[in-house]
C-alpha cells in the first residue's frame, strides 16, 4: 500500500515536470488576430505536413509546420491570396503537400481509376449474370409435375383460408 | 483453365504493385525544385558571423549543399561520410545549418570535425522552407548557373555519392569547361 502510494507520487511529479517541460519547448506569440487565425486553420487543413505525413498542416505539432504556419501566417498579413499561398508552397515542396491532389493529367487514375473500376466491375458482373440465365435453360413442367404443383398450391391456400 | 488463370494473373498483377509499393521510400517525396534555379539567399556564415555566404557567391561552380543540424540525429550517422567526401576534393560541400544554436552547432563541428568550406546559419528556417527542406539531411547538387541538377533526402550513402552525385558532378564540370 505504501508502495502504490509513493508510486503514485512519483507519477505526479513526472507529470508535472513534463507539463513544464512542454511549456518552456515553445513560446509562441498569442494569436492577435481571429479572422486571420480563422483562414489559416481552414487553409492549413487542406495542407499536408511533411513530417508526419497523414497529418494536416493543421493539425501537426511538427517543428516544421509550425514554421510553415508562421510563414502562411506572415503571408496572409502581406495580403496575399490562399490561391498565392498554395503555389507558393506547391512550388516548394511539389503537389505532395496538397491534401486535396489537383486534377491534371498525372492524377487522372487517382481521381477516375475509382469509377473505372466500378464501371469493369458491372460489366463483368451483368455478363457473368447474363451467361448464367443461358446456361441453366427453362423447362417446361410435365403435366405429372403440373397436377403436383397444383395441388400443393391449392392445400396451401385451402390452408390459409381456414 | 480459364478460370484458375485470370484469380492467378490477378493476384499476379497485385503483387507486383504491392512489391513496387513496398519498395519505395514514402518520405522521400520529389523535389520540384530539381532542374530549377536554387533559390537565393545571403546569411551569416557559422564560424565566421561578421561574413555571409550566398548562393550566389557559387557561381560557376558546382558545388553540394548539405542541410544539417546538430539535432538532427541522422546528421550524426551521415557526418563521418561528408568528412570523406569532402576530403577527396571532388565536389566543394558548403552547409546550410538549419534552426540550430550557434554554441550546440560549433560544439558538434569540433566534437565532429568540420567537412564544411562554410555553412550558412539559417536561425529561423527561412531559406529552409525556400529550398523545401522538410527533414535534414537533405542534399542539393547544384551546377555552375545555379540550378538544382539533384537531391538527396536522408543521409548521403557511399553509393548514393558514387553513384548520383560524383558521376553527376563530373559531367557537369566536362560541360563547363567544354563551353
Amino acid at each position: 500500500m505504501k508502495r502504490a502510494r509513493l508510486l503514485l507520487l512519483l507519477l505526479f511529479v513526472c507529470l508535472i515536470a513534463s507539463a513544464t517541460f512542454a511549456q518552456a519547448r515553445r513560446e509562441r506569440p498569442v494569436p492577435d488576430d481571429p479572422a486571420l487565425e480563422k483562414r489559416l486553420q481552414n487553409l492549413s487543413q487542406e495542407l499536408r505536413c511533411l513530417v508526419c505525413q497523414n497529418e494536416t498542416l493543421a493539425e501537426s505539432r511538427a517543428d516544421l509546420a509550425e514554421d510553415l504556419r508562421d510563414e502562411i501566417r506572415q503571408q496572409m498579413k502581406a495580403g496575399k491570396s490562399d490561391k498565392e499561398i498554395v503555389a507558393f508552397l506547391t512550388e516548394r515542396y511539389g503537389q505532395f503537400i496538397l491534401y486535396r491532389p489537383q486534377v491534371t493529367p498525372a492524377t487522372y487514375l487517382l481521381w477516375f481509376g475509382p469509377f473505372v473500376l466500378l464501371l469493369v466491375g458491372l460489366v463483368v458482373l451483368f455478363a457473368y449474370i447474363k451467361q448464367r440465365r443461358e446456361l441453366i435453360p427453362e423447362q417446361p413442367l410435365s403435366s405429372d409435375e403440373r397436377k403436383r404443383a397444383e395441388d400443393m398450391l391449392r392445400s396451401s391456400s385451402g390452408k390459409e383460408r381456414a | 483453365m480459364l478460370r484458375y488463370l485470370i484469380p492467378l494473373g490477378l493476384f499476379l498483377v497485385l503483387v507486383v504493385f504491392l512489391a513496387i509499393g513496398l519498395g519505395r521510400d514514402p518520405r522521400e517525396v520529389p523535389s520540384p525544385l530539381i532542374n530549377k534555379a536554387a533559390p537565393t539567399f545571403r546569411l551569416p556564415q557559422l564560424k565566421e558571423p561578421s561574413k555571409t555566404f550566398s548562393a550566389e557567391d557559387m557561381r560557376g561552380k558546382v558545388w553540394v549543399l548539405n542541410v544539417w543540424a546538430s539535432w538532427c540525429i541522422s546528421c550524426r550517422d551521415e557526418h563521418p561520410l561528408l568528412i570523406d567526401y569532402a576530403k577527396s576534393g571532388a565536389v566543394p560541400i558548403y552547409g546550410l545549418n538549419w534552426k540550430d544554436q550557434r554554441e550546440d552547432a560549433l560544439a558538434w563541428l569540433d566534437e565532429l570535425g568540420d567537412p564544411y568550406i562554410a555553412s550558412a546559419v539559417d536561425l529561423d528556417g527561412r531559406v529552409a522552407i525556400d529550398y523545401g527542406v522538410y527533414g535534414a539531411p537533405e542534399t542539393y547538387l547544384i551546377d555552375q548557373a545555379g540550378v538544382i541538377r539533384y537531391k538527396h533526402i536522408g543521409p548521403v550513402t557511399p553509393d548514393v555519392w558514387k553513384q548520383k552525385f560524383l558521376p553527376l558532378a563530373q559531367q557537369l564540370n566536362r560541360e563547363g569547361a567544354s563551353r
